[in-house]
């Protein structure tokens, strides 16, 4: 590769020490809106150019590898660290990932869209190449030996002779502070040694030993617990609160009321939720009935003022549809239902705030906090500590904020904020309710000629959205506005994601209706609109299937000319057995589908058999078959991990799952009121087939898996009962009154 | 010549023996295809069935429907339920309708054997013979199930078919219900199906030593699976005195805010209520209500006093019972005393018929095992304590919670029923199937 | 002031006596194992072992615990010295975000020291009170499965004839 044109402008200093790790604060306030063109390879190096905002060598010869996004569960830390060592040449054990932390790591935005493989994997991957070629060429230029004649291996350059060069005598002060190459030499991934590997995850261990591994773990001298009481309703106003008897209670160090936002602070945590509960008995709420008819959203939402826009149109005439069919699908608001309610520690001294939170992205978290309590950004510091799965913008922004603004209260002490589960169940922003409406027709010889889809659905991100976006600052005295909601830009989507179909139709009309008005919290949840809308497409690809007599397998294959997603539709079906006209056992149904998330992400195919038991509609999902295409593989497991979990996370979304609500009140506040999947209907088997494709780019696979299960278990529904369902989730009340029609 | 009127005696007496044990078997058909059977036929035979709760018998926890093998404890030794599915060699698929009638009118089985009145065909003799055809029609068009019956544990001579026609002479009154003339269309309706398919008195009416329903105590309260079936009569202990309507909202949508919510064997009964038509399911309540007559007048002034002291509990109560108190206070008044309404919060345990019982076992089985979900349905979630408590604190807190949230005289021998209850649990959480249909969602009503 | 016993040792806890056994873990001992889900009893995150019983810590008060032995995840092993079931739970990588996975070993843990070798229906049924909201639940059930087979070569190796004592 071209030596670095700084590297003749830098003193050598053998053994110089440690690199410096520098960043622009101007990155600080880098909004997450994805760039429109397709990926580049270098990722989130466009934004953040510096080796060492990745890479730090130490004199010793440590190796710290830099992230600015979060481990959510998915295995990034350990797949990370797989790239950097495989890049850099050194064993995996000896490298130390540390994830966003606002004053350590580059601003990568959110870790979120499935992204963080095509961003942060990317950055890695080839800021570590390019850190292995400078080391190669200082130490080419120290041993006076072309660069070609070396090699590198376990954290040293070896020449032909033997000589070894750690990489720790090899740095230079400012040797990695250089502007990133367009283009790396990575690695052939015939020769990865740990890329592509099944390498254990590194948090695993202590998570199965108690070892300190979440925000929840955190704990700090002259730690107080806090718990914040919400109001019991999104427009309820704190009319009265006698506090002094909460004051008084064991513990209480201090109640705090700012307009609607109401906290108290104890020394123990379950005095604090002692405290918490007479503090909510001796609030007085005016509430105002303000929400919508559950059971009537359809209509509801095709009826609030919309923006509304063709998003893709393609004409051909000469295409002549003989038989048209239609259908209308929907979806309730669901709730992505953290198994740990969120929480942060926060803690103010000398006019600077730390807050450990789980936050998808601790830039933009810190700003609007920042914001909130009119701090300037440098003096808030967010750190992401792991919880359970957010599954997108649950409550944990929120929790940093209530943190922040109890720890401004008490200088010096540490505040740890844990939210209750009812707490985290009404107050945390749903997966937006959702109405597609398709249309379609078949020509003469059974193969689509035209289809269109339309779409109706709030925004499915209120972030970044400052400091309008956090509860905390929306109830205080005075309050800061909910941000307007806008829409995600294509190719991404929100709403709209996956709203225009893969397959090769000659006529395509797409239209997304935007609502801006949110009747519920609503914000991300994991794959966004793709849900619905995979779950409306695939499902009607089988309805037009059935029309034209097709097996279903097949009829997708007729209208899909992406290589890599036949390959995927072809591995899960031969996966499955899936066969032309085979049927079911009796009271079994089998269902397919296939997608690619956000036609640019990662191909997931997903073939399913479910049972139906006549008497009582209840489905049982038996087993299901995936195949799944993300680009240059990782981590085969983690991969797997991902998909498995995204069958069984969209099988409880699809089966189970909507949030309830009367005219005033969120009603779905427990597991009691929220059910989701237990283990009397874990199916029997699911199995994850894995393409490689070595020297691709990574494509995010950690949301690919949700639309396609959801569909496949619909059809396999319909394909058991003779009765097609479009309404989620298909419950077994649903499916037993479809039987009993 | 007395010789000879002794063995006229015995031969007689053999042969009205003979007459009394011996029936013929029918012969067996080929399975009768489900298509021959009209379907509002099977669905009428549905309805029917859910009445009869006939799933919950013929249905093991984790098994098919209605193949059977749930063992029923009885005194006299366990019984298991038989295949009911149309399987042509381990279930009916082979009786002729007519031998589905018998069964249900005299309760032979197509052989000729006597059936054990485990199988309560001393209800089902009331059914009518439309009704049975419906069923017939429904169980024979269910999904056959190759399921072998598993072997009763009976002890000699019980196990001997025999002395079940001995059984049957003294308490098997054959022959369908016949309606009353001066009562109501509905209260006869009720009559109908409580005496007949929904056979409460199985569980309701006590038993005499030969396990047969005791005719002058009908509804004084039964025993099943070690749960204590209250009594559902005047001698009810319920807080709160049954009307018709609160009979009618709490069977078919399974809880009643002044009442509970209904568990243990009661609700898969209610669960399949709720998909019964709603007037079958008011005929009932209506007759029930009849049967409890018109509450006592001091029932209400007792109420009253039971809410007061549940409300601020005597110190004495608290004194004595120290631990039972703490234990309340700690692990139940965080779900009982939020005043969240049911079904999904605890109720107030001065309304409960479980404590203001004689009996304290079904009291004690919700503590140790709690309140399980249904599958994917918003229901109601009660952990159990069985784990975290022994039996000395069991006891403590059940004593508490006789004292202060009833004002009936102490329970004796809890401590056994404890230890007791322990143990028959376990058992019936592994076999029964359980309710397939949460309690109604008052804020879901006609939601999916 | 009660003395609590937990992972063998001795514990004097200065906490109000209906304090659920969960918050005395976390917060007097500092133990990270069991963990806040619910406070309900619904969710099995807080599951520990008492007196050789899977029991739900955030529903269970001190009050309750006097004399009684409380076993954490942390009680079982370490990362250098893990028991079969911390071990087959790496093995198997069973966990995504991780946070359900301590419960769901505790109550599998409690289930095996009872009967070493359920069916597979069997640890279903047990895993009932469990969420896992990340859907690891077929991971779940074979690293049960794999400690399973841990646990009987741990048993055969311990008896294994002509081994120095």
């Amino acid at each position: 590769m071209n030596a670095p044109v700084m590297l003749d402008r830098r003193r050598v200093l053998a053994g110089g020490g440690a690199l410096i790790v520098s960043f622009s604060l101007a990155d600080a306030f880098a909004q997450d809106q994805p760039a429109a063109p397709p990926p580049s390879p270098s990722g989130s190096l466009k934004t953040s150019p510096l080796l060492d905002s990745w890479i730090r060598i130490d004199a010793d010869g440590s190796i710290t590898v830099f992230t600015g996004k979060a481990e959510l569960g998915q295995g990034f830390k350990t797949a990370f660290q797989q790239i950097a060592a495989e890049e850099l040449d050194v064993p995996f054990e000896s490298l130390n990932v540390i994830t966003a932390d606002t004053r350590l790591t580059a601003n990568e935005g959110y870790t979120s869209g499935s992204n963080s493989m095509k961003e942060s994997g990317t950055a890695i991957q080839n800021a570590s190449a390019q850190a292995r070629a400078l080391l190669l060429t200082e130490a080419a230029r120290r041993l006076d030996l072309p660069a070609e004649t070396l090699r590198t291996e376990n954290g040293a350059v070896i020449a032909p002779d033997g000589r070894r060069l750690g990489y720790g005598a090899l740095v230079a002060a400012d040797m990695l502070h250089v502007q990133a190459q367009p283009k790396s030499k990575l690695k052939d991934p015939s020769s990865f040694k740990v890329m592509g590997q099944p390498v254990p995850r590194v948090d695993i261990p202590a998570k199965v030993t108690g070892g300190a591994a979440y925000v929840q773990d955190v704990r700090l001298p002259g730690m107080a617990h806090a718990r914040v009481v919400r109001p019991p309703s999104y427009q309820a106003r704190l009319t009265d609160c006698d506090t002094s008897a909460v004051e008084k209670l064991p513990g209480v160090v201090r109640v705090i009321r700012d307009g609607n936002f109401l906290a108290v602070v104890a020394r123990k945590e379950f005095q604090s939720i002692k405290a918490m509960n007479a503090l909510s008995a001796a609030a007085k709420w005016k509430e105002t009935a303000a929400l919508p008819k559950q059971d009537d959203l359809l209509r509801v939402l095709t009826s609030l003022p919309s923006q509304d826009s063709t998003i893709f149109e393609r004409t051909d005439p000469s295409a002549l549809g003989q038989k048209t069919i239609e259908a209308t699908y929907t979806r309730p608001y669901q709730a992505h239902g953290s198994i740990g309610p969120s929480c942060a520690v926060a803690q103010f001294t000398d006019g600077a705030m730390t807050v450990w939170t789980h936050t998808q992205g601790v830039y933009p978290d810190r700003q609007a906090i920042a914001e909130m309590l009119r701090m300037p950004p440098a003096s808030v510091r967010c750190i992401h500590v792991e919880s359970s799965g957010c599954y997108g913008h649950n409550g944990a922004d929120d929790a940093a904020a209530d943190a922040a603004l109890i720890a401004r209260a008490l200088p010096g002490t540490p505040v740890r904020v844990q939210w209750m589960r009812e707490q985290e169940h009404a107050w945390e922003p749903f997966g937006p309710a959702m109405v597609t409406k398709l249309k379609a027709s078949l020509d003469g010889a059974g193969v689509i000629s035209d289809w269109n889809f339309e779409v109706w659905s709030n925004t499915h991100s209120m972030r970044p959205g400052g400091a309008g976006s956090m509860l905390a600052a929306q109830h205080m005295a005075q309050p800061f506005t909910v941000p307007a909601p806008k829409p995600i830009p294509l190719p991404e989507g929100g709403g709209d994601r996956n709203a225009i179909p893969i397959y090769k139709f000659p006529n395509v009309h797409v239209v997304h209706h935007f609502i801006p008005a949110m009747p519920l919290r609503i914000s991300a949840m994991r794959s966004l609109g793709a849900y619905h809308n995979v779950f409306s497409t695939e499902s009607f690809m089988d309805e037009l299937a059935v029309a034209a007599g097709a097996d279903p397998v097949e009829f997708r294959l007729k209208h899909l000319d992406d290589p890599r997603g036949r390959d995927v539709i072809e591995k899960a079906a031969q996966g499955f057995g899936w066969q032309k006209g085979r049927k079911a056992p009796q009271g079994h149904g089998f269902g397919f589908a296939f997608a690619r998330y956000k036609n640019l992400a990662a191909y997931c195919a997903v073939a399913t058999e479910v049972e139906v038991n006549r008497e009582t509609g209840r489905p049982r999902l038996v087993r299901a078959v995936a195949a799944v295409d993300s680009g240059q593989v990782v981590n085969p497991d983690g991969l797997i991990n991902q998909i498995e979990g995204a069958i069984l996370q969209s099988m409880s979304w699809t089966l189970y799952e909507s949030v309830t609500f009367d005219d005033t009140r969120i009603t779905s506040i427990d597991w009691q009121t929220y059910p989701i999947l237990r283990f009397d209907a874990v199916p029997d088997s699911v199995e994850v087939h894995v393409i490689n494709r070595p020297g691709q780019p990574f494509l995010g696979s950690g949301e690919t898996g949700q639309g396609p299960a959801a569909a496949s278990i619909a059809n396999a529904i319909a394909d058991a009962t003779g009765k097609r369902l479009r309404h989620l989730p298909l419950t077994r009340k649903r499916i037993k009154d479809a039987i009993d029609a | 010549m007395i010789g000879s009127v002794l063995a006229a005696l015995v031969i007689g007496g053999a042969v009205a023996a003979f007459a009394i044990v011996w029936r013929p078997a029918i012969a067996a058909i080929d399975p009768p295809a489900p298509q021959s059977f009209d379907t509002a036929l099977v669905r009428r035979g549905q309805d029917l069935a859910a009445i009869g709760n006939c799933n919950d018998c013929h249905t093991v926890r984790g098994g098919k429907d209605f193949a059977g093998g749930l063992p029923v404890p009885t005194p006299f030794g366990t019984i298991f339920s038989s295949n009911i599915t149309p399987d042509a060699e381990t279930g009916i698929g082979r009786w002729p309708e007519a031998a589905f009638r018998r069964a249900m009118r005299s309760g032979v089985d197509r052989n000729g054997q006597h059936l054990y009145p485990t199988f309560p065909y001393d209800h089902f003799t009331n059914v009518t013979d439309e009704d049975d055809r419906a069923l017939y029609a429904y169980l024979m068009t269910r999904e056959p199930v190759r399921a072998p019956a598993r072997a009763n544990q009976l002890p000699f001579p019980l196990d001997q078919r025999v002395v079940i026609a001995g059984w049957k002479l003294l308490f098997l009154r054959r022959g369908t219900y016949q309606p009353d003339g001066t009562r109501s269309a509905e209260w006869n309706r009720g009559a109908y199906l409580v005496e007949g398919l929904a056979h409460c008195g199985a569980c309701h009416t006590p038993r005499n030593l030969l396990g047969a329903e005791r005719a002058s105590a009908q509804f004084a309260g039964g025993d099943v699976d070690n749960w204590h079936a209250y009594a559902i009569n005047a001698q009810s202990s319920a807080p709160v005195p049954w009307d018709a309507e609160a009979l009618f909202t709490y069977l078919r949508d399974g809880w009643h805010p002044d009442h509970g919510v209904a568990r243990g064997p009661m609700a898969q009964v209610v669960s399949n209520l709720s998909s019964v038509p709603p007037s079958d399911v008011r005929a009932i309540a209506t007759y029930m209500a009849g049967v409890s007559g018109a509450p006592a007048p001091d029932r209400k002034r007792r109420l009253e006093e039971v809410l007061a002291q549940a409300r601020s509990p005597a110190e004495q109560a608290s004194k004595t019972n120290a631990v039972g108190a703490s234990i309340y206070a700690a692990a139940c008044a965080t779900c009982h005393e939020t005043g969240r309404p049911l079904p999904y919060g605890g109720v107030n345990l001065a309304l409960s018929t479980a404590i203001s019982n004689p009996d304290p076992r079904n009291a004690i089985n919700i503590v140790l095992s709690g309140v399980r979900p249904v599958e994917g349905e918003r229901s109601p979630i009660m952990p159990g304590f069985a784990a975290s408590m022994n039996d000395d604190q069991i006891s403590a807190l059940l004593r508490y919670l006789r004292a202060r949230f009833s004002n009936q005289p102490e329970w004796t021998g809890v401590a056994k029923t404890v230890a007791d209850a322990r143990r028959t649990q376990t058992v019936f959480l592994q076999t029964s199937s359980g309710p397939h249909n949460a309690p109604a969602d008052a804020t879901q009503r006609d939601k999916p | 002031m009660m003395t609590l016993k937990v992972n063998g040792q001795d514990h004097e806890i200065d906490a109000d006596p209906d304090t659920p056994l969960l918050y005395v873990l976390r917060d007097d001992i500092q133990l990270n194992a069991a963990k806040f889900g619910c406070g309900l009893g619904q969710c099995g995150s807080c599951t520990v072992i008492v007196d050789g019983n899977a029991v739900l810590s955030c529903v269970t008060p001190l009050l309750l615990l006097e004399g009684k032995q409380v076993t954490t995840l942390e009680g079982l092993g370490t990362i250098e010295a893990p028991a079969p079931i911390q071990r087959a739970f790496m093995e198997e990588q069973a966990a995504q975000c991780g946070y359900c996975i301590a419960g769901m070993m505790m109550r599998a843990q409690a289930l095996l020291q009872k009967n070493p070798k359920p069916t597979d229906q069997q640890i279903r049924a047990e895993l009932e009170p469990h969420l896992c909201r990340c859907g690891t639940h077929m991971r779940i059930l074979r690293a049960v499965h794999r400690a399973i087979r841990l646990m009987d070569t741990a048993d055969a190796a311990s008896v294994a004839p002509g081994r120095a004592q």
